[in-house]
């Protein structure tokens, strides 16, 4: 039973981090249909923004007021991961506004392989490490046998969360951007024919989705402390299973669908082994499109002729 | 002016905000030691470029329109069909006659070449034809090669016999995953198909008993002619070598020429096949289906079975490749099948134009050639790569020698009766 509240900790965890990075997925996908594949490495750009704010900060100037670096950090890195999200929305795929399904998609293949190689040819392929910014937890449980293990950063990452979720939440349900984009995703034509800036509201779900994935980024690489350019790549796959799995184009989908794929990857990796926590990841996306390609909170899509 | 102006520095202070934290500022670590080192040539240069670009924005736009006419006008890919058998017979001996004249090195470069020919070709059956992407084609191709390398290591099954074990392993496989994925739409069908091949890659990785894990596995053998081994000596008792039995000097180079006359016979009877299956009933119904899957099925098709067919010829032509990928090497691990090179072969199928077989085969080779002769860029190779995908997709998604296909329209009346 400790045990197993010790898996429920950890796979909560990862499944704020999927989460987050899902929703940039599922917005993107509800607005103008396409999967965006380069939204991994958006996470891994801003897991090496943060990383250098961080190491600025603290070895550069000196900082050591810890939640002043964070909430530095988080800004710096939200606002440099929405200019990338804005730049590749306007140069990799706004020109492909309207062609066949599978043009957009290769095109963000190609932007996926070159911001991967981009980042490596800056930074370097090899494993980037840091000192753990915030370190120690709480223990529970006997002296003696196994104890539960709840980190500050755990703690960290589901509040940072939570305020994030909430804050998406109250723009999408009251503000007049957030109605745009509701409007968008149910007819893009015939909102723009309503006089809304369709274009605009494309790029801010970029924006937020690349901003949602900064702060994945910045958490991550506090809560793990090793970086490399090749993390876009299995992150962007599975986020984007969890948006599968919760009901792609569904926001409350996407936040389901990371706890879930967070914790059933982390009873995997104890149950199972560790080696196979990818294959189930894998393996849970193919099984939600075969059975269920809706999702749990998704709308079924009709084609029309 | 002005204003193009003002917007170029705009740009131009963008491309450095998106680049200082990538290329302008250098993480060292030094033990335990961390500090940052700033290097702002790249970001100078980055900004440059994208200042100027967007400055002379109106000139390249007029530049492109001249693109534009030659996408109107395409390049003559027909040739008029008396010449044709002829010209293939022409370039079919040239390329076996050429090995004996060309060095070891090209030989064995043209041999790869083949292979990423065959998966072009293979893959361009399931994207380009029937208008599947599949991101894990590599999968296939790893089912080949390390079919081909346990049933040798195991049952000591020699390359001839393996081969079309390989090719119905690989179209199983292809089928079992296709039969219930098939029905996805379009872009679902490309993540699964990404997923599979990364499930793939993963238990090559994890089974240790039977695939030897990331160490893979070593010792395969390479093809031989009717028995003769292409060594310097028999590697079983009694056996007989291609020099000694024609009584020849042995030459380590006899091995490239013949690997790379397999490869050529292997990519010819691939071409064969396809040629045929795309005028047969099976390969109009592909096309048909890419173009409007809604219209197939009231003309009574059955999608489901079409794509399976699309999808498990594609499979198995990658098995096909895979076998002789295993024998060429000798070696194999799970580093040669991940998403990166189904990305590469992806590459070969949109930069020759979907469905045109003439550009896949010219595109692989190229893909192939370019970074032999380019080696002190291969660093930039997969960026360079990333960014012609993005291009292309934006200039000329038909690929480079687009496939052009025999219609008929009816004539556009200038005064349409009212």
């Amino acid at each position: 039973m400790l045990e197993f509240s010790q898996q429920v900790i950890n796979g909560l965890t990862l499944g704020s981090i999927y989460a987050l990075i899902a929703i940039g997925y599922t917005m993107v996908y509800g607005i103008i249909g396409m999967i965006n594949f380069a939204h991994g490495e958006i996470y891994m750009i801003s897991a090496y923004i943060g990383l250098i704010t961080i190491t600025a900060l603290t070895v550069q100037f000196g900082v050591e007021n810890v939640p002043l670096i964070l909430l530095f950090t988080l800004v710096v890195s939200i606002l440099a991961t929405g200019a990338y999200g804005w730049t590749i929305e306007r140069v990799a795929y706004r020109p492909l506004r309207g062609s066949p399904r599978l043009i957009p998609l290769i095109s963000a293949i190609g932007m996926s392989i070159f911001l991967q190689n981009y980042v490596q040819i800056g930074q370097g392929a090899r494993d980037l490490s840091m000192q753990p910014l915030i370190s120690g937890g709480w223990r529970f449980g006997p002296e003696a046998g196994f104890q539960i293990y709840l980190s500050y950063m755990q703690v960290l990452i589901a509040v940072v969360t939570v305020i994030f979720m909430t804050a998406l939440t109250l723009f999408i349900a009251r503000s007049r951007l957030g109605r745009a984009c509701r409007a968008c995703s149910q007819d893009l034509t015939m909102t723009n024919l309503l006089g809304i800036d369709t274009n605009r509201v494309i790029s801010l779900t970029f924006v937020l989705g690349a901003a949602l994935a900064a702060v994945a980024g910045v958490l991550i690489s506090l809560y793990i402390g090793k970086i490399n350019p090749f993390i876009g790549f299995d992150a962007g796959i599975k986020a984007f299973t969890a948006a599968v799995l919760g009901g792609i184009g569904s926001i409350p989908g996407a936040m389901l669908g990371g706890v879930i794929l967070g914790l059933s990857e982390s009873f995997a990796s104890a149950y199972l082994l560790t080696e196979y926590k990818d294959v189930v990841a894998f393996s849970l996306l193919v099984l939600v499109l075969l059975f269920r390609p809706t999702g749990l909170l998704g709308k079924p899509e009709i084609e029309k002729v | 002016m002005p204003r193009h102006f003002s917007e170029a520095v705009l740009v131009a202070l963008l491309a450095g905000l998106l680049t200082v934290p990538i290329l302008g500022i250098q993480i060292q670590v030094e033990g335990i030691h961390v500090s940052l080192e700033g290097n702002p040539a790249p970001v100078l240069l980055a900004m440059a470029v994208v200042f100027l670009l967007r400055l002379l924005q109106v000139p390249l736009k007029a530049a492109s329109g001249l693109m534009h006419i030659t996408r109107r006008f395409p390049l003559p890919t027909h040739l008029p069909t008396a010449y044709r058998p002829f010209l293939l017979a022409l370039v079919i001996v040239a390329a076996a006659i050429w090995p004996f004249t060309a060095s070891r090195g090209s030989v064995d470069i043209a041999t790869l070449a083949l292979i990423y020919v065959m998966l072009g070709l293979g893959l361009n059956v399931v994207v380009g034809f029937a208008g599947l992407l599949d991101l894990g084609y590599v999968a296939f191709y790893a089912v080949g090669a390390y079919g081909y390398a346990l049933l040798s290591m195991h049952f000591g099954l020699s390359f001839w016999e393996c081969l079309p074990l390989c090719v119905i392993m690989a179209a199983t496989t292809g089928c079992l995953l296709g039969f219930p994925v098939l029905r996805l739409r379009g872009d679902y069908l490309a993540i699964v198909t990404l997923g599979f091949g990364e499930i793939i890659r993963l238990l090559l990785n994890n089974l240790d008993h039977l695939t030897g894990g990331p160490d893979g596995i070593g010792n395969i053998p390479k093809p031989t002619l009717f028995g003769l081994e292409f060594a310097r000596r028999p590697s079983i008792e009694g056996g007989t070598t291609f020099h000694e039995f024609f009584g020849l000097d042995y030459n380590g180079a006899d091995t490239v020429v013949f690997l790379y006359l397999v490869a050529l016979v292997m990519t010819l009877l691939i071409l064969y096949m396809i040629n045929r299956l795309i005028r047969m009933p099976v390969g109009r119904a592909w096309e048909a289906l890419r173009e409007d899957e809604i219209a197939c099925r009231s003309l009574g098709l059955n999608p489901t079975v079409i794509k399976l067919s699309a999808f498990g010829f594609g499979a198995s032509t990658a098995g096909f490749a895979g076998a002789f990928f295993a024998a060429r090497q000798g070696f194999i691990n799970p580093e040669s099948f991940t998403f990166i090179e189904s990305a590469i072969v992806l590459a070969i199928v949109v930069l020759g134009g979907m469905g045109s077989q003439i550009g896949v085969i010219l595109a692989a080779i190229a893909l192939t050639a370019l970074p032999e002769i380019a080696r002190q860029f291969a660093e930039y190779r997969m960026l360079i790569f990333g960014l012609v995908l993005v291009l292309m997709m934006i200039w000329r998604p038909q690929g480079l020698l687009p496939a052009t296909r025999p219609r008929l329209e009816l004539p556009v009346r200038p005064e349409a009766p009212q």
